[in-house]
């Protein structure tokens, strides 16, 4: 039965959608597109009227749709070693002109279906059809074709004809594999270094403008003036070369107006993020996953701060319905620590639902919580990222949703795409344990690169949280 | 002295930093760990303490260190908390953690955490946004932070003066290495690599103004060689640490010399000068901001491929007919570098190989194997 998708949800993936159709539109007109990483303060371009595309969240979707590793791939073709993080090398073989696309027979231009894809086909009382060979049949109707790498630049210099126009029809047809490439860039690290060298990597390769914002690594949980002083000086900056990429003025108003959706959005995701403190959740913190894209892709738009107040509508009908989106039961609560492994989403999700236990507290929720009054606090808030900031900030902030959240045990990804993401968390699971009286669980993984996870090693370790949790719900009893 | 002894001389602090630490103490100094990179040293001089650099270890093995990182960390980062909780540095009277990459991010944080109260840690961030004068007022902030504990540490306050006293040893130690580079290449039969090496990495546990007098009689006495007639290849080395001996024994066996280096242990810690004149703080950071053609730094010009075009350059100017690139296991930005590089060198027609090395290597078959194949086809 397909599921009941709400209005808030429903909103939210429109706004998305928009925001991607303006940028393919915006490109075809001749207008500039951008690629900003995802902690950018996007209210500076938003004051330029400026269409951006994150390439972050397009490279969490490249992985969620199954061709991360075909792009990683080809980006370790092109020289990039396999230990750089998994969006980094998605997005420079994007950059450089690398896309996943459908394999055709150039005589006839048919797609040529890969056997092993597609869903068993299930007979009218449904039950799953069995070939000759005894292994189920697949439904034609879910078969794909072949995935193949094609390359836009050998795209571009091929004849005009129907060949041509095959090869630009073949690559992937979903959004993400679809954004526009970029005339100038918007980089700010305050989530890594990495991002510092990715981005003038593209810079290099396209030949384009990058304008950075360098957030350095804090050591205190305050931030203190000297940081807001160079931070603030680089707004000013960035104002400037965006003037100059335009040719038009810094327009106040419109950056005002940015500023105060993106407060409206942050703070209407806070709320949203909130519902997880009920128990059982209305919804499940996957779900949460999947609307970072909308927090990153439209902060600033006043669609999305209203999209946001849409879904918290829904959610406190679902409070007061007693539903929620979480398939099962909800037996045990946990926080899920780091970036998802956007690839194997169902191989994650598999050994929760079989033991009840439901994700409600994921590090995302204060990672885009930026609030703030004026500029002073923008770049306050913009030098909080989770990588930018000291363990005991981090430690603090999870803590704080654990307890909120009323969870039983942590879940830990140690991500091989994101050092500064996993660097300090042995030492986090120790204090979690030491403070709050939870047990935590580490398993190995990648947000990107399908190659880095292992679903027996996975699964092991969520049976042995829940044991775990068991146990400590049990001495509580006894 | 002969040139041998004072090489060897060299050599016996490279290998046994810890005689030189156990030293220092004895003689009633203090002494401050340095990380890569990019630390102020100068500041540490003049707080009247030594600097002493902290870049892994070729001997030890990660065992506690294991408690704080996962294995997808470089060993340079690993193997110095390995001594941090090992004892290894336990007589330090404080420790500067820059936090320049993706690894020393986190691992600030484990330094500061693992050691606890034993050693005071001084915090390091340094500003990608070096140039415009926020950027520098920035960087004189983390270095006056830098200035205040070393203070605190060597107990009296340090005076501008003392700090361009400081910059001008430091920046004759500097003129001194990078005239030895130059030597080494033209009496590369003399100065072998592993000899070069020891010579350089001598610099990280000495005081600058010893390592100096030492460093110019050698290079008086190298000047009095005639040049050498070098009948075997020669190459530029690019990485963070070429420092294994082991490894560099294989380049004598296949009579390969290091012409240049573009190593972030070696040259690129001794390319950029500090103004001697003026405010000395300001002269720090802007020796800071001038720091260039490095792959953990921003490069505002980053559509061009300045630094790749930088290390072609080099090779041709030191008569090098290749490059050796030491890819640090799990360093993204040497990594995030190497296809511009790469590039930079196959349009200058220059051949490279790429070897993954860290500091747990113990068979260097591979590496064996392929830096004679290298010396073969140059």
């Amino acid at each position: 039965m397909a599921k009941e998708v709400s209005p808030g949800v429903l909103a939210l993936r429109k706004v998305v959608d928009d925001v991607h159709a303006d940028a393919r539109k915006a490109k075809a007109e001749g207008k500039l597109v951008g690629w900003s990483s995802s902690k950018f303060p996007c209210e500076l371009a938003a004051a330029f009227d400026l269409d951006v595309m994150y390439p972050e969240n397009q490279a969490a979707g490249i992985a969620a749709n199954r061709d991360g590793e075909i792009m990683c791939q080809a980006a370790e073709d092109l020289g990039f070693d396999n230990d750089i993080c998994g969006y980094a090398r998605i997005s420079l073989a994007y950059a450089a002109g690398k896309r996943a696309a459908r394999k055709f027979d150039p005589e006839t231009l048919e797609y040529i279906i890969d056997p092993n894809s597609g869903k068993p086909l299930k007979d009218e009382n449904g039950k799953v059809v069995m070939g000759e060979d005894g292994k189920p049949v697949k439904d034609p109707k879910t078969q794909q074709p072949y995935t193949v790498l094609v390359d836009i630049h050998e795209i571009e210099a091929m004849p005009d004809g129907p060949l041509k126009d095959k090869y630009w029809e073949s690559v992937k047809p979903y959004r993400q594999m679809r954004i526009p490439q970029p005339d100038f860039l918007l980089c700010c690290n305050n989530i890594c270094n990495c991002m510092t060298k990715w981005y003038e990597n593209i810079a290099r390769m396209c030949n384009i403008p990058l304008i950075m914002i360098d957030i350095p690594y804090n050591n205190t949980v305050e931030v203190h003036d000297s940081n807001v002083a160079y931070v603030r000086a680089q707004f000013d900056a960035a104002i400037k070369q965006l003037e100059e990429l335009t040719g038009k003025k810094f327009d106040e108003k419109k950056f005002e107006q940015a500023c105060a959706n993106a407060n409206r959005t942050a703070s209407a995701w806070l709320r949203v993020c909130d519902y997880l403190q009920y128990k059982p959740a209305p919804y499940s913190g996957f779900d949460l996953f999947n609307h970072m894209a909308d927090i990153v892709t439209a902060r600033a738009k006043v669609q999305a701060a209203e999209a946001f107040e849409l879904l918290e509508k829904d959610l406190e009908q679902a409070i007061k319905e007693g539903t929620t989106t979480t398939p099962f039961p909800e037996k045990y609560r946990v926080m899920f620590e780091g970036i998802p492994c956007w690839p194997k989403l169902p191989d994650l999700f598999k050994p929760l639902k079989a033991n009840g236990v439901n994700v409600t507290a994921v590090v995302y929720a204060p990672a885009f919580g930026f609030v703030y009054e004026d500029l002073d606090g923008m770049a306050r808030a913009y030098y909080k990222a989770p990588n930018s900031v000291c363990i005991e900030q981090g430690v603090a902030w999870r803590e704080g949703i654990c307890k909120d959240n009323k969870v039983d045990g942590v879940l830990v990804h140690y991500n091989r795409s994101c050092k500064p993401w996993s660097g300090y968390m042995a030492e986090m699971q120790r204090r979690f344990t030491a403070d709050l009286g939870i047990p935590c669980a580490g398993f190995d993984g990648d947000q990107a690169d399908p190659r880095n996870f292992n679903a027996a090693q996975y699964e092991t370790r969520v049976q042995g949280l829940v044991e775990a949790m068991e146990q400590n719900a049990a001495n509580k009893e006894g | 002295m002969s040139i041998e002894l004072m090489m060897k001389q060299f050599q016996d602090i490279a290998y046994n930093p810890n005689k030189q630490l156990a030293d220092f103490k004895a003689a009633g100094k203090k002494v401050i760990g340095v990380l890569p990179y990019y630390a102020p040293e100068e500041l540490v001089y003049a707080a009247g303490m030594v600097p002493m650099g902290m870049w892994g270890s070729n001997k030890k093995t990660i065992s506690r260190a294991k408690e704080y990182c996962a294995t997808f960390y470089c060993t340079i980062a690993q193997l110095a908390l390995e001594m941090l909780l090992d004892g290894t540095m336990d007589q330090l009277d404080g420790l500067i953690t820059p936090t320049i990459c993706d690894t020393l991010r986190p691992m600030s944080q484990n330094f500061r955490v693992a050691i606890g109260d034993k050693i005071p840690t001084i915090f390091l961030a340094h500003p990608q946004n070096r140039f415009a004068d926020w950027g520098l007022k920035f960087c004189m902030d983390q270095y006056n932070d830098v200035r205040k504990m070393l203070d605190k540490i060597s107990g009296h306050e340090m005076t501008d003066e003392d700090i361009r006293k400081a910059i001008k040893v430091y920046n004759a130690s500097r003129a001194a290495r990078r005239e030895f580079v130059k030597l080494a290449n033209e009496h590369c039969d003399v100065v072998t690599p592993t000899l070069r090496s020891a010579v350089l990495k001598a610099s990280w546990f000495m005081l600058k103004d010893e390592y100096t007098e030492k460093l110019v009689a050698l290079n008086e006495e190298l000047k009095k060689l005639p040049k050498a007639n070098w009948k075997g290849v020669k190459v530029v080395t690019s990485g963070i640490v070429c420092d294994n001996p082991k490894l560099l024994a294989i380049f004598e066996e296949n009579n390969i010399a290091i012409a240049a280096d573009d190593v972030a242990h070696e040259s690129r810690a001794f390319r950029t000068d500090a103004d001697e004149t003026g405010d000395p703080m300001l002269a720090l950071a802007k020796q800071f901001a001038n720091t260039d053609y490095d792959v953990l730094l921003y490069d505002p010009a980053s559509s061009s491929n300045r630094r790749g075009e930088f290390v072609a350059n080099l090779v041709k100017e030191s008569g090098a007919q290749g490059l050796i690139l030491f890819m640090q296991q799990f360093c993204d930005p040497e990594e995030m570098e190497y296809p511009y590089l790469k590039k930079a060198l196959d349009e200058a027609g220059i051949p490279h190989i790429k070897l993954g090395v860290d500091q747990q290597m113990r068979d260097f078959g591979q590496a064996s194997t392929a830096i004679q194949a290298f010396a073969d086809v140059l």
